[in-house]
């Protein structure tokens, strides 16, 4: 790589391509499991893994499903809904400036000479599809409303009652997370608000833009801690109820 | 006091090479101080731009160890061990030495279009503080050109100058676009005249920028939503045609010349 720098610029590609393949190949191989994304009444628990949620297939195992299902699929439920948050953060602008610099390298860092010998952004097809952040974004408001309420219900154990275990933590952080990478969104910060020409005119909107700002600005970090976490989650799930380990109530 | 070695770049726009010099380091001083005791001892014709000597006129600005930095707020003893590197801007045609031709920038600074306010009022204009501090960010711009300096867009694909704004001037289409007394909609060309699909958000240029502007949160992004908005989204599209809007939209509107 061309380039004068001297510090070790080469390490936050190295560590970005890392961890996010890591996910990929995890998340993947999870999605094909369609086994072990529940937790349910037998184990006086009701913790369900978030890429299983909502479970829309019509041989979800039993207390899973949402109340609604497409009979017909008979795949892994995980598929069907994946697409979603895998869109949203392949279109977010945060994860593209990480995947541009680690995989494409375009640049691989800042004042470090871009790979490719032409160059036309995200100006010509396919690139300009990720114009369409904002309706991933619509999606993800909507599946984390359904994270939240699963993390609500899974503090009513099955046959014992409310209380709190770690498998409700777990799934309450988890949902929190998403809140915060969702509220940071670029795309959703511009409809909110700061599509308008004047603020003063707008009075609610900017109240709104101001609300989000904070959460924009901390965007990298719910990013990163959000996308580690919700495959925590789905491995504590697993585990869980694979038999392996125990989902300790606290009281 | 320990010994600094400064590999600089000397040349023209025919070609160069480093040249180096071996200094004994002195308290407190910046690169630019070195560069000055360079061209008082052993280089009196070393060819550099500096002015302020402050970080707020952003003549100085060069690249130190490979990275666009100015040279008045680089503290020598924040650098690594080892030989300094100093070069010119790289994305710029070389004039002498540290001088670069920064021209491009005027260049696109003309093809801004300007600020079309509606007619005056009888009380006259009248704007507010929340409008005003949105702008105000951007307008901390020193025009070191740093950020142009390190945008691979232009860095690294020189063809891409023709059709290319760079960081600089998103952040006063923005300004602009951001401005409530502004009538002009500058979605259409900023799309297709001036590259904003070109930029792929590396942020580099918010990395580089001394003044701490955010130029990729705060005013590209917010560009190119606007473009979403004008060119990409059915549902906005919809919603303008429903609302029938008055207001002249970014497919009818035309680019004001200067004034």
């Amino acid at each position: 790589m061309a380039t004068l720098r001297t510090d070790r610029w080469w390490l936050q590609p190295v560590v970005t391509a890392s961890i996010l393949t890591a996910f990929v190949v995890y998340s993947t191989w999870a999605a094909f499991q369609n086994a072990n994304y529940y937790v349910g009444a037998a184990a006086h628990r009701d913790l369900i893994s978030p890429f299983y949620s909502p479970c829309l297939a019509g041989d979800c195992v039993p207390g899973a499903g949402h109340g609604f299902a497409i009979s017909a699929w008979t795949l892994s439920p995980a598929l069907i809904i994946l697409i979603f948050p895998l869109g949203f953060r392949l279109t977010c602008y945060y994860y593209r400036r990480s995947y541009y610099r680690a995989f494409w390298w375009s640049p691989p860092a800042c004042s470090v000479a871009d790979a490719h010998g032409s160059y036309s952004g995200e100006s010509r097809f396919p690139l300009f599809f990720q114009n369409a952040h904002r309706y991933f974004w619509y999606f993800g408001l909507v599946l984390n409303v359904i994270l939240t309420y699963d993390a609500i219900r899974a503090f009513h154990q099955p046959g014992i009652g409310w209380g709190v275990t770690v498998g409700t933590i777990v799934l309450t952080v988890n949902a929190a997370l998403l809140w915060g990478y969702s509220l940071g969104c670029h795309a959703g910060r511009h409809i909110c608000g700061g599509s308008v020409k004047s603020f003063h005119q707008s009075p609610l909107r900017y109240k709104i833009w101001k609300f989000l700002t904070p959460f924009n600005v901390k965007h990298m970090n719910f990013a990163w801690t959000s996308l580690i976490f919700v495959a925590f989650t789905d491995i504590y799930v697993r585990l869980v109820a694979s038999g392996a380990i125990t989902d300790y109530r606290l009281f | 006091m320990s010994q600094v070695t400064m590999r600089v770049w000397r040349g023209d726009a025919n070609g160069g090479d480093f040249q180096e010099f071996a200094l004994e380091r002195q308290e407190g001083e910046v690169v630019l101080d070195v560069i000055h005791r360079i061209q008082a001892t052993e280089a009196p014709d070393l060819a550099c731009r500096w002015n302020c000597k402050a970080g707020k006129c952003g003549s100085c600005a060069a690249e130190i160890n490979g990275k666009p930095r100015l040279m008045c707020m680089t503290r020598m003893d924040q650098l690594p061990e080892g030989p300094v590197t100093v070069t010119p801007m790289r994305t710029f045609p070389i004039i002498r030495d540290l001088v670069t031709d920064v021209s491009f920038n005027f260049a696109m600074a003309e093809r801004v279009p300007a600020l079309l306010p509606p007619p005056m009022p009888e009380d006259g204009y009248r704007m507010y503080q929340e409008d005003v501090e949105r702008g105000q960010e951007f307008r901390k711009c020193i025009e070191c050109f740093m950020c142009q300096d390190v945008c691979h867009v232009i860095r690294d694909h020189e063809e891409n100058k023709q059709h290319y704004a760079g960081p600089r001037f998103f952040i006063r289409y923005a300004e602009l676009e951001m401005h409530p007394l502004d009538t002009n909609d500058r979605r259409d060309y900023v799309r297709e005249e001036m590259g904003l699909g070109y930029c792929n958000i590396t942020k580099c240029c918010t990395e580089v920028c001394p003044e701490h502007i955010k130029i990729t949160d705060n005013a590209i992004i917010p560009m190119k939503e606007r473009v979403v908005d004008a060119h990409y989204d059915p549902v906005a599209w919809l919603g303008r045609k429903i609302r029938r809007r008055t207001k002249r939209t970014a497919s009818e509107a035309s680019v004001q010349p200067q004034p």
